[in-house]
């Protein structure tokens, strides 16, 4: 457990910032294409600089995702995925990088499942996740209305709780989302889902992340359609992170090295 | 039509006891909040009211009869059966009472575009249909398999001027169009108002598609008191999502002399595949809600299946789950062929061709006047006509009138290929 020390992801923050560089968020599927694929990946993408993985648990009805990750999550359910494998995954990575942040990118749906399974409930899946080297908490369709059930024992088990903040949310909600969020809050860029087409040099976003600057104190990442090195180095000025998430799914259908330079070249941009 | 307060007004969050609420991602929370806003100060004006009520009338051919159906009870040991006609429709079903009125609340709010997502194509027709008469442009996504089951209405679609987009992934069917109507509403928010089917996904859906079908249950009380001159012993209809069973359950939910009972799809049995998700599903978060569905372990949904596209959703709408788990309704599993044979039962007793989904709700009226007794007064909720669903029903009912057809197809193709070749 982490006790006192300030959790990994506030430590990996500090170190970018330091560095005077954005951090990457690197989002791969688990189990994509299957365990031992995805485990390769997974150690080459954070071997080649992603500083904070963002580990997805495969869904069958993934609603907020674009077709590149939505056919991540079909080859890792054929594949055998549970909750489980995705969490011994979590493991494999944290053995071999000890200081690396690791977040969960999750449906309600498994984790509730997992939460109802526990003998001890949300709390004791909550302190597994924890004990299995698990840094944070990302669910996607648990808007702050619906997330106590989670939130709470998260929290209690030291796990940070990631916020989503869209550009159509007003400024009473990104207030409430802020105020319930640790570890950072992730910044939507766009109205759609996963993997669509991103202006990153927009008006409108650059708004919308000064705006979110002035709500809080926690490190922001913006995420949603960035695949380019050039949209990372627009965005990395503006931000503590940038997420690359489809860009890395479908560099990673091509195997380790081709996913590594991938990585490499995002890595390089966010000096900004 | 007066406005009738909810029966069961849900508090703030559309909860209906464990069941309901907004699981949706951030992107879609402000446009869910503003119709959860806006819909019951539509609901309460006047204005709207009256021009729903027009609509139905003048265009949807609202009320629709009560027919009673001494035949079929004859045929299945009495009990004085009447069948509520939403068959009699406008597009053969229900499912236009609720567009009529969605599309009557998009325009309010200046949305300029529609979307909807469709199983056996009813509710895609219905919406492509609202569409034409306002002048929208509609999309409507379809599972790939349902397309090619459900071919004549997506032809139906497209003649009303509908963009039909077939979705491949997942399981091919209705839980995969949803997915894929949500991600389109999700970036397509501003301008888009998204047509939800049935009395599910996140609040304030399963509450305004109630309000919306609730018109049934009203025509249908009067119409039973009137005409029978007492309440119904029982209701009974078919359960998909549940739009049509709670649009009738609505006026009797504070009868409690009037057992509700809601019909769902057993499939091919329920130890084999099935839709069955009353008496097989777990609680999960799906489709913007918390309701039962049918899930393995690691709560992954499961495909369902049934005869009927319309029945092949492996969810429920929460106020169902919440119905039963009060015990105010309860829920009997009808498989397909009890479902086939009760089509054609009804077809030749009463000279009314059900769909199959409402041939669910038909087939378990033999069991139930066996348990309620021969003087029992049951109400049916007749969903929808089986236009649709003829090639399914030939094919498994009658496959000589098939190979009747494809042995004269052939012929005439090869008199043509024969003519083409000299
Ligand atoms: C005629 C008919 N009845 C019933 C249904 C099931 O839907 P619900 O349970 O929402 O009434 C459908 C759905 O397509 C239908 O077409």
């Amino acid at each position: 457990m982490s006790g006192s020390h300030p959790g990994r992801i506030a430590a990996r923050f500090a170190d970018c910032r330091a560095q005077g560089r954005a951090a990457l968020v690197g989002y791969l599927t688990g189990f994509d294409p299957d365990h031992e694929r995805s485990l390769a990946n997974l150690l080459a993408a954070c071997e080649a600089g992603v500083d904070v993985l963002e580990l997805g648990v495969p869904f069958s009805d993934p609603t907020a995702d674009g077709p590149e990750i939505q056919a991540a999550m079909v080859r890792a359910l054929a594949a055998g995925a549970s909750l489980e494998g995705v969490l011994g995954l979590a493991s494999r990575v944290r053995e071999r990088f000890a200081e690396l942040p690791i977040v969960l990118f999750s449906y309600a749906n498994p984790l509730l499942r997992a939460c109802d399974r526990d003998p001890a409930g949300a709390r004791g899946f909550c302190a597994r996740l924890r004990e299995l080297g698990v840094d944070g908490l990302l669910v996607v369709d648990l808007p702050p209305e619906q997330a106590s059930i989670l939130r709470a024992p998260a929290i209690a088990a030291g796990l940070d709780w990631i916020g989503l903040c869209a550009p159509t949310s007003p400024p009473a909600r990104l207030n409430k989302i802020v105020n319930d969020a640790s570890g950072f809050v992730y910044a939507v860029s766009l109205t759609g889902v996963t993997g669509s087409a991103l202006d990153a040099d927009s008006e409108a976003l650059r708004a919308q992340l000064e705006d979110l600057r002035g709500r809080t104190q926690l490190p922001i990442a913006v995420g949603f359609g960035v695949r380019e090195p050039a949209q990372v180095q627009a965005l990395a000025p503006q931000v503590d992170a940038v997420v690359v998430g489809s860009a890395l799914v479908q560099a990673g259908r091509d195997g380790p090295s081709s996913l590594a330079s991938r990585v490499a070249d995002l890595r390089a941009a966010t000096t900004g | 039509m007066p406005v009738q307060p909810p029966d069961t007004s849900p508090p703030a969050l559309g909860d209906f006891g464990q069941f309901g609420g907004r699981y949706v991602a951030e992107t879609l929370m402000p446009a869910v909040e503003q119709l959860a806003r806006e819909w019951p100060i539509a609901w309460a004006d006047e204005a709207f009211q009256a021009e729903y009520s027009r609509i139905l009338s003048e265009y949807v051919g609202r009320p629709s009869p009560l027919t009673p159906a001494p035949r079929l009870a004859a045929a299945i040991g009495g009990g004085q059966i009447w069948l509520k006609r939403e068959d009699l429709n406008h597009t053969g079903a229900h499912k236009i009472n609720n567009c009529v009125g969605q599309v009557l609340l998009a325009r309010r709010l200046g949305k300029t575009r529609i979307i909807a997502e469709t199983g056996a194509g009813q509710h895609g027709v219905a919406t492509a249909t609202v569409c034409a008469y306002f002048g929208l442009p509609c999309v409507v996504y379809m599972g790939a398999e349902d397309v090619a089951r459900q071919a004549l209405n997506v032809f139906r679609m497209r003649l009303l001027g509908a963009e039909v987009r077939p979705v491949e992934a997942g399981s091919a069917t209705l839980k995969d169009a949803i997915n894929e109507a949500l991600r389109d509403w999700v970036a397509n928010v501003a301008d888009t108002h998204y047509v939800i089917g049935s009395v599910m996904g996140p609040d304030p859906y399963p509450s305004m598609v109630r309000d919306l079908q609730r018109v049934i249950g009203d025509e249908a009380r009067a119409q039973c008191l009137d005409r029978m001159g007492s309440l119904p012993d029982a209701v009974v209809a078919c359960v998909g999502g549940g739009s049509n069973a709670i649009g009738i359950f609505a006026a009797f939910l504070d009868d409690p002399g009037v057992q509700l009972i809601g019909v769902e799809a057993a499939g091919e049995g329920l130890e084999g595949r099935h839709a069955a998700t009353m008496s097989r599903g777990e609680v999960g978060v799906y489709h913007g809600m918390r309701s039962l569905v049918l899930q393995n372990d690691d709560g992954q949904l499961q495909e369902a299946h049934s005869i009927s596209a319309g029945l092949d959703y492996p969810g429920i709408g929460p106020e169902h789950a919440h119905l039963r788990e009060r015990g105010r309704a309860r829920y009997l599993a009808i498989d397909d062929e009890q479902a086939l044979a009760a089509l054609s039962l009804l077809s030749r007793t009463e000279g009314i061709i059900p769909a199959l989904e409402t041939a669910h709700a038909l087939a378990a009226l033999e069991p139930l006047v066996a348990e309620l007794g021969p003087q029992a007064k049951l109400l049916v909720n007749l969903s929808g006509r089986g236009d649709k669903d003829m090639h399914t029903v030939m094919g498994r009912l009658d496959a000589e009138s098939l190979a009747l057809v494809e042995r004269a197809r052939a012929h005439s193709s090869q008199a043509q290929a024969g003519q083409g070749g000299q």
